[in-house]
């Protein structure tokens, strides 16, 4: 392994699926993920957004090697995902999903929900399992009474510090969060957030946190990557990407953000009032030009390709050379 | 126990007028008290947004309006009134007259609130025979027209498709298109945008806003994101467990909120700009008490950090600061604001 590689790294990742309805239809190719390029370094927050059915928790399941791309190549240090044992891949890198509700199993305890991972992978004795279980409960602040609590006592933060429990009990280096707080209440997300903030400086983890809310990744990433239709189209710092969005699809994604400023009223409605094209039948070229208020002639007939200035990759062809030098 | 008398105005132009309403529900443990001497009102052409955390009872308070709680829920209310009738005397068939007809409901999942065997034209359609409006060419043409004010293109070709044919937004646009059939004068929306992504929310809180403007209708709008409320409330009314622990005017509910409970939730929430990127963020520790059984105090006082001995026992007055601004808390106005400001100030010297 390459200590210097990023920890994960994908290179022209894709996925497809085929979706067919019923026995006599010919199966259409769905593009859930398509030619995405991006790196994670160690200790960072990379943040992953866009609308549903972008792409982004495909994405998700392929970084956990729990579904194979179809085209390109992750890689773990610097070695191809593919090659890695699963067992070993777990071992470093755990999910934590979005509803506590159905991602906890309804009949075991938290004890043996949490100590589960350290079973599997037969790490230590009985007593060492039960001991690491108790000193991860009350690092993620829960009290030891619900050692063998069921789920079904538990409230919905409560469950998301369980998931969280389970995920870091064989001291994984990479969470993947898809969505942790958006089955929470608002002030129980702040709880969560703030947990997963300390859970960082003290466990020095790195995180993929999936998310729409786009207030809650600007507060938590350090970088961020847009999807659209399965495509990267913006990835840059949490600073380039929200203080100066270059594609307009990140622009008007940062404009419907509503924050509680009631000085600011609603914000205007543009020509993202279109619907979200069918990823079945995806637009000819770029994929967002029907909703674009910047579409040009060419963004209907040529995909525009993706281009690198000062660390940010862009997808968009008003960033074409040709384009800015006329 | 006292009820609320100031949030009612003396003229009586209020499409809805709710005071002293409690609703209880009986559960096998006991008595669940969902909603606790609850008073608000709402003119034509206003906005009121109750707002809270699941639980906390806003939408018992909408069911209880429009007359659709289980039969193991009751409600007493000193006043309950719907353009000057009393809904708590009215009989179901009464009542069932009123919803869908001068009392419009949208609920947060269309899909669900769709009935899928059923044909878009045939759903709205029905709405509007069933109360007697027309005949069912009428309400073709009524639809037609309504399905384009709310922006749906080929409307008379949507008429033939069914829900699951159609995207989040469009059904509930539909949805709206819909609950116009009969000119309602209120609309109660629960959660009507919860489903939706961000951008295709920020449109229907957008047709919603046009529409009440154009048809002078009073909107009740039920949700648990305070960046809504902010951006759409005439009035905000916040609700925790079961109490409507303060009520005012949007910019000052927002802007020198009163309840620490108001003013903790307004902090958990991290703002683009303003909240350092990567700062803890503001928290209210502990969870929402149990409402079953009787009841005493404040039921914030467990997670609040200036909770007094004073908090625990007997009932908590709601202060009235006038035209309708107030809350229920033991701490005056220049102490609430004092704890805001120190709050804030602490909150900044952390970031330095």
């Amino acid at each position: 392994m390459n200590a210097d590689a990023p920890v994960l790294e994908c290179r022209d990742v894709s996925r497809t699926f085929m979706i067919g309805k019923g026995p006599f239809v010919q199966k259409k190719p769905l593009r859930a993920v398509q030619d995405v390029s991006l790196s994670i370094e160690r200790g960072e927050v990379l943040a992953v957004v866009g609308e549903s059915g972008c792409g982004k928790t495909t994405l998700a399941k392929m970084l956990l090697g729990l579904l194979p791309p179809s085209g390109g190549e992750i890689f773990f240090e610097g070695v191809p995902l593919s090659s890695v044992d699963r067992n070993a891949v777990s071992r470093r890198i755990q999910p934590v999903f979005q509803d506590p509700y159905s991602s906890l199993n309804p009949r075991k305890t938290l004890a043996s929900i949490i100590s589960l991972p350290l079973d599997v992978h037969k790490i230590g004795t009985p007593e060492e399992r039960k001991r690491r279980v108790e000193e991860i409960m009350e690092l993620v602040g829960l009290p030891r009474r619900l050692l063998y609590s069921y789920p079904s006592q538990l409230s919905g933060g409560q469950r998301q510090r369980v998931a969280i429990a389970r995920a870091l009990a064989i001291k994984p280096e990479i969470l993947v969060c898809d969505e942790p707080t958006s089955a929470l209440d608002v002030s129980v997300q702040a709880q969560i957030l703030n947990l997963l903030q300390e859970l960082r400086d003290e466990l020095n983890l790195t995180y993929v946190f999936i998310s729409h809310n786009l207030a809650v990744v600007e507060h938590m990433s350090s970088r961020v990557a847009v999807m659209y239709l399965g495509r990267l189209i913006e990835f840059g710092t949490a600073a380039q990407v929200f203080d100066d969005p270059k594609h307009p699809y990140t622009s008007a994604l940062l404009d419907s953000v509503l924050t509680p400023e009631p000085q600011y009223g609603l914000p205007e409605i543009t020509t993202m009032g279109r619907e979200f094209p069918n990823p079945l039948n995806p637009p000819p070229g770029c994929a967002f030009h029907p909703r674009c208020p910047k579409a040009m002639d060419v963004c209907s007939q040529a995909q525009p390709q993706p281009a690198e200035e000062n660390g940010r990759m862009l997808e968009c062809h008003l960033y074409d050379e040709e384009t800015a030098a006329a | 126990m006292t009820t609320d008398t100031a949030d009612i105005p003396d003229n009586d132009e209020s499409i809805l007028a709710v005071r002293g309403m409690n609703v209880d529900i009986r559960v096998p443990a006991g008595t669940l008290h969902a909603v606790t001497n609850s008073a608000f009102h709402v003119k034509q052409g206003e906005t009121l947004c109750i707002v809270g955390e699941s639980g906390c009872g806003k939408s018992i308070t909408s069911l209880a309006v429009m007359g659709l709680l289980p039969a193991n829920a009751t409600v007493t209310a000193d006043v309950l009134k719907f353009e000057g009738r009393d809904l708590l005397s009215m009989s179901q068939k009464q009542l069932s007259e009123l919803r869908g007809n001068r009392m419009g409901m949208i609920f947060q999942d269309p899909m669900t609130s769709l009935n899928p065997v059923y044909t878009i034209g045939n759903q709205m359609q029905e709405i509007y025979v069933r109360h007697g409006k027309g005949n069912a060419a009428q309400a073709k043409d009524r639809a037609i027209h309504l399905l384009e004010k709310v922006g749906i293109t080929a409307a008379e070709s949507r008429l033939g498709q069914y829900p699951h044919q159609l995207s989040g937004g469009l059904r509930q646009r539909v949805m709206i298109a819909m609950m116009l059939m009969n000119d309602p004068v209120l609309i109660i929306a629960d959660e009507p945008t919860t489903a939706l992504d961000v951008t295709i929310q920020a449109q229907i809180l957008h047709l919603l806003a046009d529409l009440q403007k154009e048809f002078n209708m009073a909107l009740i709008l039920i949700t648990h994101d305070l960046g809504v409320v902010a951006r759409i409330a005439d009035r905000v009314a916040v609700m925790y467990a079961g109490y409507m622990v303060e009520t005012g005017s949007s910019d000052e509910v927002f802007n020198a909120p009163m309840h620490p409970y108001t003013q903790g939730l307004i902090d958990c929430i991290p703002i683009p700009g303003k909240t350092e990127r990567g700062a803890l963020l503001g928290s209210i520790p502990g969870i929402v008490p149990a409402l079953v059984g009787d009841q005493e105090g404040c039921m914030f006082r467990n997670r609040c950090d200036f909770a007094q001995e004073v908090c625990g026992t007997g009932t908590i007055e709601r202060r009235e600061l006038g035209d309708l601004r107030g809350y229920r808390c033991v701490l005056g106005p220049e102490q609430a604001q004092a704890n805001l400001q120190a709050g804030r100030a602490t909150a900044a010297a952390a970031e330095e």
